[in-house]
């Protein structure tokens, strides 16, 4: 009970700018409270009731001060305002290239999973120095992942995906939590994130994770499995028919649909596809796909499966962030001899 | 500070809490809008529901809108509007102290909002047949459409419409009470259009939501 | 002191005007409902202050100490929904309010004292529903109600608690109807707005945010009932709903709400420091026109209890800059506050200590606010005891302080009895004591990591250390509140018996008797005067006089 820290690690690429903002913050409140509490405890003592003090021409308002302490409180306000935007920014903002984990949180536990099919519960196993982009989605309620070793927080929502991005920077064992009142195990639904170097990241990665047991099939290939056996490819095939058009490079194009609005399409436009093809019908088609019926048919995890699917159909074979890490723990000795 | 003024007599009519009449009749009206600002904060709030839901479900809502009666809509528009036109009628009889005008207006406004509930309720039942009320027993046979989604739009219907009929519901508690007061020359009407204008008031709004809710819901354009 | 104050001699005094059970319950008289408003939210503080000695004490222990996980989260619920909805929203309005402002502005009751009556009807009524809601097992989704955890997933009594909260809204706004109509149209002669005490600019903000911001939260919690009772999806993702929906909804209010909650506290605050300095308050319109600012500003934040919620962070930008003005009026009133002491002549009465008390606690609960509008700084401390440290410096650091200060200084006049000055100021020092050595340590939590609602925090057992001490404080600070009840109760009956203006303040509510008679005045006075005339130079010099005569005779 006496090991009490004051500040929680610095784990992230945020975490030192982060401290920064908040030590000014910090520096200001502490110093604005002193001023005031000082100024008033002053004038209570010198002008206390009974004792002798110049008391004759009193000022009941002073416009220049007024504006003085008006403009300068707003001033300061406005430069920490505009610096936590700016980090706010970067943290919205990931890298192209970052390692893609997908999160479903649901009640009371979370589901991770990485792109080669490792999976993980409750826990999250991350390289050192590579960004890593949390693509998450809830399967019930509101949840929030929250890792406050990294300074980054955010809500994991059912219905759409939310994400989040860090750049790990220290090894570690780190506590993670769900911040987001979601019913009697809320604050037993927690774990820990494992920063590792990559070297070490890579070998667990090739291993099959925490089950030692190299997964048979990654996300994208049980996508595939699953793209055929819901028999989208009677209507998605390598070519537009008049049935259906074709997926192959839609990932990151742009669609256009028969009420006139286009979308450039992202995870969340497929998802929104699948499960309520309805709502925007691309244009030249017309309502023929079936609906899968949420929770029903496919469930997230089987919605993020096919996803990965789509993205990879007609794209170059340019190896994805996620195969050059495992890649690196092929040669264990050439990447030991190298340290 | 202060002064002894000189007590002056209270004409009659004022309440204890006021020095005149004048100050009386002010106070009311700014209290009856005070309470309509809130009124329209309630409103408010469902339609901008809708306006989130018919703009992310644009084609789901079209379609499902036609199932409303849009006669029925458009009859019950015209009698709130006429009922509206009575209730004015009814306050300038009040300011001419005109009682027996006053009472036939009234009496007509009255005949406007029983219209008005007899044309909903026909218009809800006929709902309730086609297994249109939101709940366990909501059906929607196109399958191109999610039952989930019509459901949805019936739901803010039912809610919008809903609470616009308790508010009718509340008017004509409301209006029917001040006919009895002012049939029988009670002091807290009599001589005094206030009480008249703060319900004709509240009338009018009745009437208001109404003229946007038609709209909303009934005419939704292709 | 003052001239002589107005009593009609035989005019009885409102305490004195009927003592049966209906004399009371079926009042008229704005003073008697203040004090119908007294009694009921002083219980709902207790009961909502036993949930909270609940929470500490399950917190000393990383895993509980004696409650499930299901009756913890009711606790911490029951908490929140009492405090917020059946005390803070109506202490200072509901009890000072109703009993002042009548008074201050020099009429004769509010402009609708039957509507006013049907407020505290209201109020019971909703308060019924929430204690019902918590005798058949309470309701488990925390204050804030979130979708689609409230609208379909559940079990507890959550249609109930809302039945209650929306009943209590109707309460809200007839009252605030009542202060807008009553402050528009029943000044004295004389009584210009700028001339009006600072309290009545607070409560007339107040009124404005209450009109337009309750009926919003009345039917988004509406929809929710709706929604759980239809099994339809407004909010809820799965049938096509958005939850996201229901967080703009809800904090388009609750936001605003909680300047409802410190607008009329701040009115207090003015009325005190100066009276107790002797002083009229430095820059009165610049304090009168924050009010308004505060009021307007209010409604345009919402959007920053929800940085990390999927909204886009252009939208987070927007709220987070504007977030950052609002704070601006509170800081003005703050530096008027403190130069008004300057060349006053300063009394440390035992309202003064808690409102000097307020002045430091809102000050930190304040600037850490600044922390939660920042879009980085809140990424991290967002749903965390950061936030509970907050919003508990500001909220009862400040609004339950000024309270405190109010009802200490307004006491002799309500019941024309003085209470034990000596306890009372050292009863004030207890609780700001306990108050911090509660929640100072909260804020290290927050940074370190603690999620709030949070019945375990076994992951990380360092966290107990600062949850010991928060419980330790909590103890100090729920002794500070029993004991006034104690030597309030007490000096009704035994209390030395004040006369009209035992503190000396300026006020047309201190020109009359103590208890004030049924009808307040008399005759209506006329108003020629500046608010808060007081003159320090004056007071001192008869203080010395009155030195010199007791050295002279000695």
């Amino acid at each position: 009970m006496w090991n009490f820290p004051i500040a929680p690690p610095q784990a992230s690429n945020f975490a030192s700018e982060f401290d920064a903002l908040f030590g000014l913050l910090t520096f200001l409140t502490i110093f604005f409270t002193a001023v005031v509490g000082l100024v008033v405890l002053f004038f209570v003592t010198k002008f206390r009731r009974g004792r002798t003090a110049n008391r004759s021409a009193p000022v009941n308002d002073h416009l220049k001060l007024e504006l003085v302490w008006t403009i300068i409180p707003t001033l300061l306000g406005l430069a920490v305002f505009v610096w936590g935007a700016k980090l706010y920014i970067q943290m919205r903002t990931p890298p192209k290239d970052a390692y893609e984990v997908f999160v479903i949180g649901k009640q009371w536990m979370w589901h991770v999973q990485h792109p080669n099919g490792v999976r993980e519960n409750n826990e999250l196993h991350v390289p050192i120095g590579v960004p890593v982009r949390l693509t998450m989605i809830s399967q019930d309620v509101i949840h929030g992942f929250y890792i406050p070793a990294f300074r980054i927080q955010y809500h994991v929502v059912p219905g759409r995906y939310t994400t989040q991005w860090f750049t790990p920077s220290k090894e570690g064992k780190y506590p993670l939590f769900c911040t987001i009142l979601c019913g009697t195990q809320h604050s037993e639904m927690g774990g820990y994130v494992y920063a590792l170097p990559q070297p070490k990241f890579s070998a667990w990665l090739a291993n099959g994770g925490n089950r030692f047991q190299k997964p048979a099939l990654t996300l994208g290939d049980q996508g595939k499995q699953l793209f055929d056996k819901l028999a989208c490819t009677n209507c998605h095939g390598t070519q537009d028919t008049l049935r259906g058009p074709s997926l192959a490079g839609l990932y990151g194009k742009t669609r256009r649909f028969t009420d006139g609005s286009s979308v450039v399409v992202d995870e969340s436009y497929l998802r929104e596809s699948i499960i309520n093809p309805y709502n925007r019908i691309t244009q030249g088609y017309e309502k023929t796909m079936p609906v899968y019926l949420y929770k029903k048919q496919v469930s997230e995890e089987n919605i993020r499966q096919l996803i990965e699917h789509i993205k990879s159909l007609g794209q170059p074979a340019a190896p994805t962030v996620a195969q050059q890490l495992e890649s690196m723990a092929v040669r264990p000795a050439a990447s030991s001899a190298n340290r | 500070m202060s002064s002894l003024a000189h007590e002056s007599t209270k004409p009659e009519g004022v309440f204890e809490q006021f020095e005149t009449l004048d100050q009386q009749q002010d106070t009311y009206m700014i209290g009856m809008w005070a309470f309509l600002v809130t009124e329209v904060m309630f409103f408010g709030v469902l339609f901008l529901a809708y306006a989130v839901y018919r703009w992310k479900y644009q084609s789901i809502f079209y379609e499902v809108h036609n199932e409303l009666d849009l006669l029925k809509g458009g009859i019950n528009t015209v009698i709130l509007l006429t009922s509206s036109l009575t209730m004015a009628l009814a306050v300038r009889f009040a300011q001419l102290n005109d009682k027996r005008g006053q009472l036939r207006m009234l009496g007509a406004t009255l005949c406007g909002a029983f219209g008005f509930l007899v044309v909903k309720s026909l218009e809800y039942s006929a709902k309730f047949q086609h297994h249109h009320f939101p709940g366990p027993d909501f059906r929607w046979e196109d399958p191109t459409v999610p039952a989930s989604v019509a459901q949805l739009f019936f739901s803010l219907y039912f809610a919008a419409t809903g609470l616009h009929g308790v508010h009718v519901i509340i008017g004509i508690l409301v209006i029917s009470s001040l006919a009895i007061l002012v049939a029988r020359d009670h002091p807290l009407v009599k001589g005094d259009y206030i009480p008249t204008e703060m319900i004709g008031l509240y009338w009018h709004f009745v009437d208001l939501v109404w003229i946007f809710l038609f709209p909303l819901f009934y005419l939704i354009p292709k | 002191m003052n001239a002589t104050a107005q009593t009609h001699a035989h005019e009885p005094n409102y305490l004195e005007a009927g003592h049966s059970v209906r004399s009371w319950l079926l009042t008229k008289d704005h003073k008697r409902i203040a004090i119908l408003y007294l009694i009921s939210t002083a219980i709902f503080f207790f009961v909502g202050g036993l949930a909270a000695g609940a929470i500490r004490l399950e917190l000393t222990s990383p895993k509980g100490m004696m409650l499930s996980s299901d009756t913890y989260n009711k606790m911490f619920t029951a908490h929140g929904v009492i405090m917020i909805f059946f005390f803070l929203l109506v202490a200072v309005p509901a009890v000072l309010g109703n009993f002042l402002i009548p008074l201050m502005i020099g009429a004769r009751d509010l402009a609708f004292p039957r509507l006013n009556l049907l407020s505290w009807y209201m109020y019971m009524a909703g308060g019924l529903f929430a204690v019902l809601a918590l005798l058949l097992g309470g309701v488990d989704t925390g204050w804030t109600f979130y979708t689609p955890y409230s609208s379909m997933y559940s079990n507890s009594q959550v249609t109930l608690t809302i039945v209650g909260a929306f009943i209590a809204g109707f309460s809200s706004i007839f009252t605030a109807v009542n202060f807008i109509a009553t402050i528009h149209k029943m000044r004295a002669p004389g009584m210009t707005w700028f001339r009006m005490p600072l309290y009545c600019w607070s409560h007339y903000a107040t009124s404005v945010i209450i009109i337009l911001g309750t009926p919003v939260i009345a039917i988004t919690l509406l929809l929710v009932v709706i929604e759980r009772a239809f099994k339809v999806g407004i909010f809820s993702p799965e049938l096509g709903g958005d939850p996201i929906l229901f967080q703009h909804l809800f904090w388009f209010y609750s936001h605003p709400a909680v300047y409802i909650m410190v607008l009329p506290a701040m009115g207090v605050i003015s009325e005190v420091i100066a009276c107790f300095s002797r002083k009229r308050i430095f820059g009165y319109q610049f304090v009168a026109f924050s009010s308004v600012a505060i009021a307007a500003l209010g409604f345009l934040v919402w959007g920053h209890h929800m940085f990390i919620s999927s909204q886009s962070m252009y939208q987070g930008v927007v709220f987070s800059f504007i977030s950052y003005l609002v704070a601006v009026p509170s800081a003005v009133k703050i530096f008027n506050w403190s130069a008004t002491m300057y060349k006053g002549s300063v009394w440390l009465a035992s309202p003064m200590i808690y409102a000097l008390g307020f002045i430091g606690l809102f000050v930190l609960g304040g600037l850490t606010g600044l922390y939660l509008a920042g879009l980085a700084t809140d990424v991290h401390l967002t749903g965390t005891y950061f936030v509970v440290a907050h919003f508990h410096y500001v909220m009862v650091g400040g609004s339950i302080l000024a309270f405190m200060a109010g009802i200490h200084f307004w006491w002799p006049k309500m019941f024309g009895r003085m209470y034990n000055e000596n306890l009372a100021k050292y009863n004030a020092i207890v609780v700001f004591i306990g108050f911090n050595l509660t929640f100072l340590p909260q804020f290290i939590l927050g940074y370190l990591g603690m999620p709030r609602r949070y019945h375990y925090y076994y992951f990380a057992p360092e966290f107990q250390f600062y949850h010991i001490l928060s419980t330790a404080g909590s103890t100090v600070l729920g002794f500070g509140f029993i004991v006034p009840v104690f030597y309030l109760l007490h000096s009704l009956k035994y209390g030395a018996i004040a006369g009209p203006n035992p503190w000396g303040a300026k006020g047309l509510e201190w020109e009359i008797a103590s208890p004030p008679p049924v009808h307040n005045f008399h005759t209506i006075p006329i108003v020629r005067q500046e608010a808060y005339a007081y003159d320090a130079v004056a007071e001192e010099q008869v203080l010395d006089e009155e030195r010199e005569r007791t050295k002279v005779k000695n």
